[in-house]
């Protein structure tokens, strides 16, 4: 047998047209992904997307793998059959802040919580896109929208709070347009056993353009964005001049800078990715404050729900032979009639 | 062992035949009355009876004791003779209390005999029942024969040796009241006392003391000079087909239908989606405990999330189910649309309940016909079959394996409360038998495209993720019939439409012939039923036919669509009558169909049709002709 040549992030793209709107965020984020399952080696046949209804819910049909465009906010249950029919199949979710927070928050909170070993990727744009551009359950309070014409009156829901709620053991954000640091992301989650749970920042050109500029744009981005990297100390801004110190008293974190008042470099955070403490401060840091921390803020692996599943069909004899069905029949009383 | 006193051979009168006997068990929640009842079935069982059995248990987990929400029941009909229900009308009624007796009393035929436990009828439980006088002494009883007996003293007496607390000894009246039964019938009390080994294993004291409560009422039956009542019965071993038989109820048939199925259909992997429902459950627990066969269980996080589970695993290879009752597949709806348009083979078990809303979620109904056959949005079809009776809900699930795989559709099965709860002996199917019906996974790179059908059964091709060559991408939005990809144009979407719909409707040259299940193919009435009124019907067309009537059975199994003859077939009678216990479904769909004048006759109490409900319908209508 010979060995299949590993395909390109180009040979990774399918023949179908795409078509979200010019500038979409949604292309910068298949371009990482196409260049990612190239990076990782994986093969087609073995690759699934599966997602819901919305603009990132197109995704699959670019990609050159099997894909599963499923209904609204529902991408996680049948991800999760996919999975359990086949183990061996590499699971991709793509949602938005509407499929996945809205009408799929239940089925998002339970995907984390079982651990179905499945990559969950968030396309958070803060909009409804398709249905032209009302305010979503990101969407921050006072937002202007067609069904809001005199501001949103809803408070936003943290997408990183509300995964390490449900008790993710995989989060991690990044951007869009960050292409390495995307890819890195990707990677990471791909190879994490159990839901990797994937924030990306998506900008809607059309309905919310910009929405993320107060911490995405070049002129603030290293001010405004902590990235995160397992055993490193927590440093950002210009020649990382700044960092994170823990306040014990006040149970916060808080922005300081190494060599002034006081502040050396040991008083500054080490990431450690396994900490779900620091995980819920991390994710909770919101400009101008703070910083919005990417990378892989949490990542604790523990068994995944695909493997206990099997792990008991195993051991009750799943597989192991064919059974006899006349034995199942047969194990309580019969009588016989002549 | 207990000894058992009896008495001196010849001093009893013989005791009397009978053809077929209703009995019900009627008592608190806590009363163990489905123990009984299920331990008597099997003893009837054994004594080679035909029968049918129906358990009647409140919503409430634990109602307040002694209340009349709180009465638990278990009825048995058996007999010598062919037996179709649980039967009509009650000739013994045990009640182990005051509200037992007063929801359960209007059941009993007059001259029927009610074996009450004295003890239980003080003040305080009428007030718990809600009666104003004591029905022992106010003459409320008089229709009937009344076998008053302190239970509640005899059973302290039997089981005083075992030094039980007052409470583990009050719950050991059940098996008293069971041996007095037993022994009225003329049954074994082996299987019992084996099975009250079993399960006390652990607590050989209480083991003990039910052995001897058991063995306490049926030598009280023995002994008491109570003959003037209670002669003592026989009911002869029925004449049945030979075979090896057990009793199994819907719920155990539906299960082992599904996995012999999907051994028939050569697939490894069964998965169940379900979300807990009352009184679907039950089909979630039987397969739990089947993952030797392969079966994946998964309790969902709800009713969509169960059955979207179900098509990605059947989209990945496995056979997907989901199960619910009326409520749940509602909320299923949109997803079953996703199935319906993505084609992909699933299969609904529907246990309906009565509604709407939550209805009565313990109680039987078939109203759910309308929502299985139309209820989705859009031009979305699928297939529709129904179970007539427990052991044909086997059956049942195979053929529903069978079309969903070979036509990559959706199949709603209808079965319903009344047949998941009720027991009949089953002859054990000889499995070479069934014919094997393979899918063929595609694998052949060669033209593909995953809307490709084959041209005799407008099935697309299934192919698995993980096979070679075969990546493709399907969804919710129409895809062109050509080359499977998303297309909005309108010639299409008509094309696509009209294909689907000529795929189910195609599954009527698949399925066999509407055959008439009892009596002539044409005359002046027809009875058609579908789902579980099958035995009631059955019972009162042939006891019609026997007194002269020219009338027929016709049961439908295959609702949508129809058996390809149906409609030629229905024209041959003069009148057509449709019992259904909704308001009105069936008859509608054979009206909007065939153009006939089918007539309703309708039952909605969330009760089983008895047979003489439909023995006078017939009555009537061929008097009227």
């Amino acid at each position: 047998m010979t060995a299949v040549a590993p395909m390109t992030a180009k040979e990774w793209a399918s023949d179908q047209e795409v078509r979200w709107c010019p500038g979409c965020g949604d292309y910068a984020i298949l371009k990482a992904m196409l260049k990612t399952l190239a990076d990782i080696g994986n093969r087609p046949e073995n690759t699934v997307f599966v997602s819901g209804i919305g603009c990132a819910a197109r995704f699959p049909y670019y990609v050159a793998s099997y894909g599963f465009h499923t209904i609204h906010g529902r991408a996680p249950a049948v991800a999760t059959g996919v999975k359990l029919a086949n183990p061996e199949l590499d699971v991709w979710v793509i949602s938005g802040d509407g499929d996945a927070l809205s009408i799929g928050g239940n089925h998002l909170l339970h995907l984390l919580r079982r651990n179905v070993d499945v990559q969950f990727l968030l396309f958070n744009n803060e909009i409804y896109g398709l249905t032209k551009g009302q305010y979503s359950p990101t969407s921050r309070r006072g937002t202007r929208s067609p069904s809001t014409p005199m501001g949103s009156l809803e408070n936003p829901v943290s997408a990183g709070a509300f995964a390490l709620g449900a008790g993710a053991r995989f989060v991690a954000r990044s951007v869009d347009t960050q292409q390495a640091h995307l890819s890195g992301v990707l990677t990471r989650a791909h190879r994490h056993r159990g839901t990797s749970f994937v924030e990306i920042f998506q900008n809607c050109v059309v309905f919310n353009d910009g929405v993320f500029d107060d911490f995405t744009d070049k002129s603030v981005a290293t001010e405004r964005q902590l990235l995160v990297e397992h055993g490193k100390p927590l440093l950002f801004g210009k020649d990382r001049s700044m960092g994170l110190r823990f306040n014990a008293r006040a149970l916060t974190l808080e922005v300081v800078k190494p060599g002034e008042n006081g502040v050396t470099e040991q008083d500054i955070l080490v990431h450690d990715e396994t900490n779900r403490a620091l995980a819920s401060m991390l994710v909770a840091l919101e400009p101008p404050d703070f910083p919005v921390a990417l990378g892989v803020i949490y990542c604790d692996p523990i068994s995944t729900y695909d493997q206990d599943v099997y792990a008991q069909l195993e051991s009750a004899g799943a597989w192991k032979s064919e059974p006899d069905l006349n034995q199942l029949f047969r194990q309580e009383r019969t009588w016989t009639v002549e | 062992m207990t000894h058992i006193p009896s008495a001196p051979a010849g001093t009893r009168p013989p005791r009397e035949a009978r053809d077929a006997v209703v009995i019900r068990f009627a008592g608190d929640s806590g009363d163990g009355m489905q123990v009984t009842g299920g331990q008597f079935m099997v003893e009837t069982a054994l004594a080679g009876n035909d029968l049918s059995t129906f358990p009647d248990f409140p919503a409430e987990i634990r109602a307040p004791t002694g209340t009349t929400f709180g009465v638990s029941a278990f009825q048995i009909h058996f007999g010598s003779t062919d037996v179709t229900t649980a039967g009509d009308e009650l000739d013994v009624l045990v009640a182990m209390n005051p509200a037992a007796l007063k929801m359960n009393i209007r059941d009993l035929r007059v001259g029927g005999l009610v074996i009450v436990d004295t003890a239980a009828f003080i003040d305080r439980n009428f007030v718990k029942a809600g009666i104003t006088s004591n029905p022992l002494d106010d003459g409320s009883l008089a229709p009937y024969q009344v076998l008053k007996l302190d239970i509640t003293r005899l059973t302290m007496d039997a089981v005083k040796p075992f030094d039980l607390s007052n409470k583990e000894a009050m719950r050991c009246r059940n098996m008293w009241a069971l041996g007095l039964m037993l022994w009225m019938y003329g049954r074994d009390r082996e299987a019992t006392t084996q099975w009250m080994k079993k399960k006390f294993a652990k607590h050989e004291p209480i083991a003990q003391a039910n052995e001897a409560a058991l063995n306490a009422g049926h030598a009280y039956g023995e002994t008491a000079e109570m003959q003037d009542i209670v002669p003592g019965y026989t009911v002869a071993r029925a004449s049945v087909e030979p075979g090896t038989y057990k009793t199994v109820n819907g719920t155990e048939a539906l299960a082992w239908g599904l996995v012999t199925g999907a051994r028939k259909a050569g697939i490894k992997k069964i998965f169940l989606g379900a979300y807990p429902i009352t009184p679907a459950s039950a089909l979630l627990h039987t397969l739990a405990n089947l993952k030797k066969y392969g079966v994946i269980t998964f309790q969902a996080e709800d009713e969509i999330a169960a059955i979207c589970a179900a098509i990605g695993a059947s989209y990945a290879g496995a056979l997907g189910i989901t199960s619910s009752s009326g409520p749940g597949i509602a909320l299923k709806t949109e997803a079953l649309g996703l199935a319906v348009a993505t084609e992909l083979p699933i299969i609904v078990v529907n246990n309906q309940r009565a509604g709407p809303s939550t209805g009565m979620p313990t109680k039987t109904e078939q109203s759910d016909l309308f929502q299985a056959v139309y209820g989705r949005n859009a031009d979305s079809p699928l297939a529709v079959i129904s179970t007539a009776t427990p052991g044909d809900c086997f059956e049942t699930a195979i053929e529903a394996v069978r079309i969903a795989t070979r036509y990559m559709t959706p199949v709603m099965l209808l079965t319903d409360g009344y047949l998941a709860n009720a027991a009949e002996p089953w002859v054990l199917p000889d499995l070479d038998e069934i014919a094997p019906f393979p899918v063929e996974f595609r694998t052949d790179p060669e033209g593909y495209h995953p809307f490709l059908r084959n041209p005799e059964t407008l099935a697309r091709p299934w192919a698995l993720p993980g096979t070679p060559g075969l990546v493709h991408r399907i969804g919710g939005i129409e895809r062109n019939y050509d080359s499977g990809h998303i297309s909005y144009d309108p010639e299409n979407h008509e094309k696509m439409t009209k294909t689907r719909a000529a795929k189910i409707a195609g599954i009527a040259n698949d399925i066999p012939e509407q055959e008439v299940a009892l009596g002539e193919d044409s005359g002046r009435l027809a009875i058609v039923g579908w789902g579980s009124t099958h035995g009631a019907i059955h019972q009162a067309v042939r006891r019609a036919r026997e007194a002269g009537a020219d009338v027929s059975h016709i049961h439908i199994r295959y609702l949508s669509p129809f058996p390809r003859n149906l409609g030629e077939l229905l024209k041959r009678y003069d009148r057509i009558v449709v019992p259904e216990m909704n308001n009105g479904q069936l008859v509608h769909m054979l009206r909007d169909q065939f153009l006939i004048p089918a007539e309703p006759l309708t039952k909605v109490t969330g009760k089983p049709f008895k047979i003489s409900e439909i023995e006078h319908a017939i009555q009537a209508c061929l008097e009227g002709i």
